[in-house]
């Protein structure tokens, strides 16, 4: 009596609609960074939900690649949030808004 | 089934009275060890050869006030200190302790964890003690405990890489992550130390620094930052870090052992059944208590490093030289130098 | 016993989730990052991918996480937003999430998942396998990602560096 793949399809979808929710809301820019990682983490259940379904490796590998591509993208966002932090004292991004316009 | 279930009790009976040992022998040893070290009596009124003390210092931890700041955040501050024990306590169930053995017609395997990714597992479980150091920190609402948090995080990530890389050099001769098979790889060939010498010595040096050891421990360096990270903790919560580095010390000790030194295993003695166990067993702890004399050795002998001296170790010579071994292994498992997994 | 444990590690992932994009302080967001991150590990080892899990715990909580950890306490942002029609944006995110969920869902049961599921084989629990296929079939891909993680060191490292400091003119300094 296994647990049947659409309920983890399922708890991806919400977890990934929870995750754009909070990068929508959120004027924190550390705080939008975490929905966002909240986001590749629901994609990342749902792959290996589909490679449960299908017997097959290539959704893990998949998702070993994903983790490498938001393991480069918090790096280098980390990177700009300081140095965004070093001019403007905030990263609250209503207040960074220079490129805006 | 229940068979199975019996194992695994007494599985996790051994390796955690093993664990739970630790702590008053460590704190008996390092205050003893010290004195020797530093040319003083140590503490020696209580029992013969001050054996009793550990006793006496548990009591004191009970019995002080349990101070909590009032601008602490509290949540998180009561959080940390249960955070730095559990990796140990996680971490340990992946060591393999004695060899395979049938018992009573059913084969038993001394280790908690039976898997796979044995290797893997411990070192990501043992990334998580980072968190207990960030949090308290953090939640003391006070400046050295954040230096020494933000010094923390920045120390364990860095070192964790040459740790991990180091590690994985080992596994690739086995070919598998399960501890167990590491260690009979190494009862039929020759001790990893020998041709991962390189590794070892990453490996050596990135666990003081993962533990937070004397010439790494920067997240509290007592003569700039008061205790850092646990300047506000006092009582068991303060007791609970010094256990929480105990611990972590005899399972990285424990992975030390078992990933160069042979683990359980003892070149010319080897039995079966229960026999085999138990003489694993007091192998495993004599190789690991050996380590931790090591630990206490290196502590009262060496001077703190400055943060950017540590940081320019981890960075510009640990994690280059970690890959080089890697490739290096790499050439010689293929070269066949290193016998057929 | 295993929906038993979907459910529970399914409702803590959720219930942190939540607490992550709702609550003030990005220190505790993160800390229940790091709880949703460790439930969703627990999924991926009921779903047969243990390496998978071991990887998520060892990059993601053990060092990703961390990271984040140690810019929120290196810049000390704690509990800033800005408040300008906080409750009507938060209001349209929600709306617009659950809309999204929603499509999703009719687009999951749409495409209905199989339910006559095989038990979980030694082949796909396998290291050996997924290793096999990683650097054959994704050989390619691999490397790309490995170039990937290079410039996003060198791109990290030169952004976060201190720009140089201009010299103080002269006469600033009183004699």
């Amino acid at each position: 009596m296994s647990v049947p793949v659409s309920w983890y399809l399922v708890l991806s979808a919400v977890l990934f609609a929870i995750g754009s929710a909070g990068a929508l809301t959120r004027r924190n820019g550390i705080s939008i960074f975490l929905s966002i990682e909240l986001m590749l983490n629901a994609g990342n259940l749902a792959l290996i939900a589909y490679a449960r379904q299908w017997g097959e490796h290539t959704g893990q590998i998949l998702v070993f690649f994903v983790m490498a591509v938001a393991a480069a993208e918090a790096a280098i966002g980390l990177a700009l949030f300081i140095a965004v932090y070093r001019q403007r004292r905030t990263i609250d991004i209503n207040r960074i808004n220079l490129m805006r316009w | 089934m229940p068979d199975h279930l019996l194992a695994t009790v007494v599985n996790i009976a051994v390796m955690l009275g093993f664990l739970l040992t630790v702590v008053p022998v460590m704190v008996w040893v390092e205050r003893r060890g010290s004195a020797l070290i530093q040319d003083r009596p140590g503490p020696n009124r209580l029992g013969p050869f001050g054996l009793i003390q550990p006793l006496a210092d548990a009591l004191k931890f009970m019995f002080k006030e349990d101070v909590t700041p009032t601008a602490a955040d509290k949540p998180l501050y009561l959080l940390a200190p249960a955070l730095a024990i559990m990796p140990a306590m996680l971490t340990i169930s992946v060591i393999p302790f004695g060899p395979d053995a049938v018992i009573g017609g059913e084969p038993f395997r001394p280790m908690i964890a039976n898997v796979d990714a044995g290797v893997l597992l411990f070192l990501a479980l043992a990334s998580l003690g980072v968190y207990s150091l960030v949090l308290a920190g953090y939640a003391s609402n006070n400046k050295f405990s954040l230096m020494g948090a933000i010094r923390a995080s920045a120390q364990m990530i860095s070192y964790e890489l040459a740790l991990t890389v180091a590690v994985l050099a080992v596994v690739i001769p086995v070919g598998s992550f399960n501890l167990q098979d590491v260690v009979n790889y190494q009862r039929t060939h020759i001790w990893n130390v020998i041709p991962q010498f390189i590794g070892f010595v990453i490996f050596l040096i990135a666990s003081f620094a993962e533990t937070n050891r004397l010439p790494f421990d920067l997240p509290e360096a007592e003569s700039e930052l008061v205790a850092g990270f646990h300047t506000e903790y006092s009582a068991m919560r303060f007791a609970s870090f010094f256990m929480g580095e105990y611990m972590s010390m005899t399972s990285l000790s424990a992975l030390g052992v078992t990933l160069y030194f042979g683990g359980w295993s003892l070149p010319g003695v080897d039995f079966d059944g229960w026999l085999g166990v138990i003489v694993g067993l007091l192998v495993l702890v004599a190789k690991v208590a050996f380590c931790m004399a090591v630990f206490v050795w290196v502590r009262w002998t060496f001077p703190r490093f400055r943060y950017d001296q540590l940081m320019r170790l981890g960075w510009k010579v640990l994690l280059p030289l970690a890959i080089f071994n890697l490739i290096l292994v790499s050439a010689m498992t293929l070269a066949g130098w290193l016998g057929a997994p | 016993m295993e929906t038993a444990i979907f459910l529970l590690f399914a409702l803590l992932a959720v219930a942190s989730s939540l607490v992550v994009i709702l609550h003030k302080n990005p220190v505790y967001s993160t800390m229940s990052l790091v709880v949703t991150l460790f439930s969703v590990a627990v999924l991926f080892v009921l779903l047969g991918a243990p390496f998978i899990a071991a990887i998520q715990i060892l990059v993601y909580t053990g060092a990703i996480v961390v990271l984040f950890l140690f810019v929120v306490m290196l810049l000390n942002i704690t509990r800033e937003e800005s408040s300008v029609s906080q409750q009507k944006v938060q209001f349209g995110g929600a709306v617009l999430g659950s809309l999204l969920f929603g499509g999703m869902l009719v687009l999951l049961f749409w495409n209905a998942s199989r339910t006559d599921l095989d038990p979980i084989t030694q082949e796909l629990v396998s290291m050996k396998g997924l290793a096999r296929q990683m650097f054959t079939e994704f050989l390619l891909p691999f490397e790309i990602v490995g170039l990937l993680l290079l410039v996003a060191v060198i791109g990290a490292t030169v952004a976060a560096r201190k720009p140089p400091q201009p010299e103080k003119p002269m006469e600033d300094i009183e004699p």
